[in-house]
């Protein structure tokens, strides 16, 4: 496989496509928000479960790339936990990750697994697909009921 | 006019030699990733051969100026060009006047305009307009338009689950409420042909118009307007091998004349005061403004290398790299192919159980295959099949069966990848 190619659908990427995490409806979720991206037809769910300010659980549910389904997969495994703020405080880290803001050799030691998600950078037609999950989780974060859109 | 007729019948007896039409589309020499480009989005665009390229070369090199009124040699030698263009189209399409041939922006524009003019003139409260399921969002949404403003109801022809149209619920549709049809001739997502005579045969008992959206018809079939006796007619140049931006309607002379214009400017009108304006003879009424002249005649360029090449052999030649296609790619364990239609031009939808059709396209091209991946404009069609999107590999006159060796071996490695 081409180099730029292995960079963005690292082994983590395919594991988290195959097998996401924390794959489902939650019940109980405090909040939600829906988002979608008509480019490609991607729908996400994201379900978020806020206890005293901090993200006790969180979840999601629908159809996409293997870039979109392993973001979400990945966000939801390092929002568990987090303050609002923190989620924030990720989301924008996230974002400069994958917009190349940070970078050739970013310090994404906050992001964590994240960081496998570095490779986006190089194909801006699919930066949009790494970061709906997480858009849509802002808004479900702030309570916004309409629909997230990556256009 | 005599020497052209010679050399299409000339090449016509020559053996398909898709090798060498490959040398007159510069653009397939390029390397893609580090791998030969293999082009598999024609139903998107087509590429463009020499003959056009150097055509619109011509036109800014040695005629460039505006059409019409000038008096000057360029501007004569510049509208006889633009409106040789339009004698192409008119011969191409066997319309009876090159009146008739109204050059637009494409296929869209074309659809608009009808829409827009004849549309808000006939259409009423109550009445209904006929679209089918399978129909591109610019044969829906200035349908929907019109219907907003007017109150008026947009019916939907069902597909059955091969993509074709459901002919018995067509008939079904039709009552006196229905003042206009628009359907496509082949759909740019599934590949189906439409059986598109028998529509305008059963709508004319009942005298309701018909246009005939054929973006995707006139580079692979011969389309002849007065066989098929539609009464409007889309297509746009970037998809018969053309520039972009460039497209044509087609319609009949007492329905265009009783329109009301689609847009005012200059070139529409023969005489202007500010009490009142006359408006110009057909096609002209609905050309305001300048065209896109080297456009057109980069469009009558690409009618021209298409007939020299021949409708007939470009059909037989994608209907040979469908048929090898096809088989090969429905044999990929996990994949299906949307849109089984009897009648199909070179267009194979697909879908993987498990993989994205985003991933493919992006593994597609780094081996230097460029397909689609998407909705295709056609969401309707998706929501249909119950998915998000497909790939689609559309093919052309200049496709070899090679290339689609390389595709199918793409999908193999795709396979290994996400399995």
């Amino acid at each position: 496989m081409n180099q730029e190619l292995r960079e963005l659908y690292q082994q983590v990427i395919l594991d988290h496509n195959k097998s996401p995490r924390n794959f489902r409806q939650m019940e109980n979720a405090t909040q939600h928000a829906e988002g979608y991206n008509p480019l490609c037809g991607d729908h996400i769910d994201v379900y978020l479960l806020i206890e005293d300010g901090i993200v006790k659980d969180v979840s999601f549910k629908g159809e996409g790339c293997a870039i979109s389904k392993a973001s979400a997969s990945l966000m939801t495994q390092i929002l568990k936990g987090k303050t609002k703020e923190e989620a924030e405080k990720l989301f924008e880290k996230f974002h400069d990750m994958v917009t190349g803001k940070l970078g050739e050799n970013p310090e994404i030691d906050e992001l964590g697994k994240l960081a496998v998600l570095a490779g986006v950078q190089e194909f801006p037609v699919r930066v949009k697909c790494a970061s709906l999950a997480w858009h849509t989780m802002m808004n479900a974060l702030h309570n916004k009921e309409e629909k997230v859109s990556t256009e | 006019m005599n020497t052209e007729v010679e050399t299409v019948a000339a090449v016509s007896k020559m053996k398909y030699d898709v090798n060498k039409i490959r040398e007159d589309f510069p653009i397939l020499k390029k390397r893609v990733h580090d791998k030969n480009l293999v082009y598999l989005d024609n139903a998107a665009t087509t590429q463009k051969p020499t003959y056009v390229i150097d055509r619109v070369n011509k036109y800014y090199t040695t005629m460039n100026a505006n059409i019409h009124r000038g008096v000057h040699a360029l501007s004569q030698e510049a509208t006889e060009a633009f409106e040789g263009a339009r004698i192409q189209i008119k011969q191409f399409i066997n319309a009876l006047g090159k009146n008739q041939i109204i050059f637009t922006r494409g296929t869209t524009e074309s659809i608009n305009l009808v829409a827009s003019s004849y549309g808000r003139a006939n259409v009423k409260e109550g009445d209904e307009i006929i679209i089918s399921h399978m129909e591109h969002h610019s044969n829906i949404v200035p349908w929907q338009l019109l219907c907003k403003e007017k109150n008026a109801k947009l019916r939907i022809i069902p597909i059955n689950d091969n993509g074709e149209l459901m002919y018995e619920e067509f008939e079904k549709l039709v009552n006196k409420k229905t003042k206009f049809i628009s359907i496509v001739y082949v759909s740019n997502s599934l590949g189906t042909v439409n059986d598109v005579k028998r529509i305008i045969n059963y709508a004319h008992q009942f005298n309701i118009p018909v246009l005939v959206d054929a973006a995707q018809a006139v580079n692979h079939i011969k389309v002849d307007v007065q066989d098929l006796d539609c009464d409007f007619l889309a297509f746009s140049g970037h998809k018969i091998y053309g520039p972009t931006g460039i497209g044509a309607l087609f319609g009949k002379v007492e329905l265009l004349e009783a329109m009301p214009p689609y847009q005012g400017g200059g070139d529409m009108i023969s005489k202007v005061t500010f009490e009142e304006t006359t408006y110009n003879e057909l096609p002209h009424k609905f050309e305001a403004g300048t065209p896109d002249i080297a456009g057109a005649i980069g469009l009558g360029a690409a009618i021209e290398y298409v007939s020299k090449i021949g409708i007939e052999n470009i059909k037989n030649h994608e209907t040979s790299l469908l048929e090898y296609a096809s088989n090969q790619i429905a044999e990929i364990p996990g994949l299906r192919i949307i849109g089984n239609a009897k009648e199909k031009t070179s267009v194979i939808s697909f879908v993987f159980e498990n993989i994205h059709p985003h991933d493919i396209g992006t593994f597609l091209d780094f081996e230097g295959v460029a397909i689609r991946t998407g909705h295709h404009c056609t969401q309707p069609v998706m929501q249909r099949f119950k998915i998000p999107a497909t790939s689609r590999a559309s093919f052309a006159m200049y496709n070899t069966k090679e290339e689609v060796d390389v595709l199918v071996n793409g999908l193999k490695k795709i396979i290994e990848v996400f399995g």
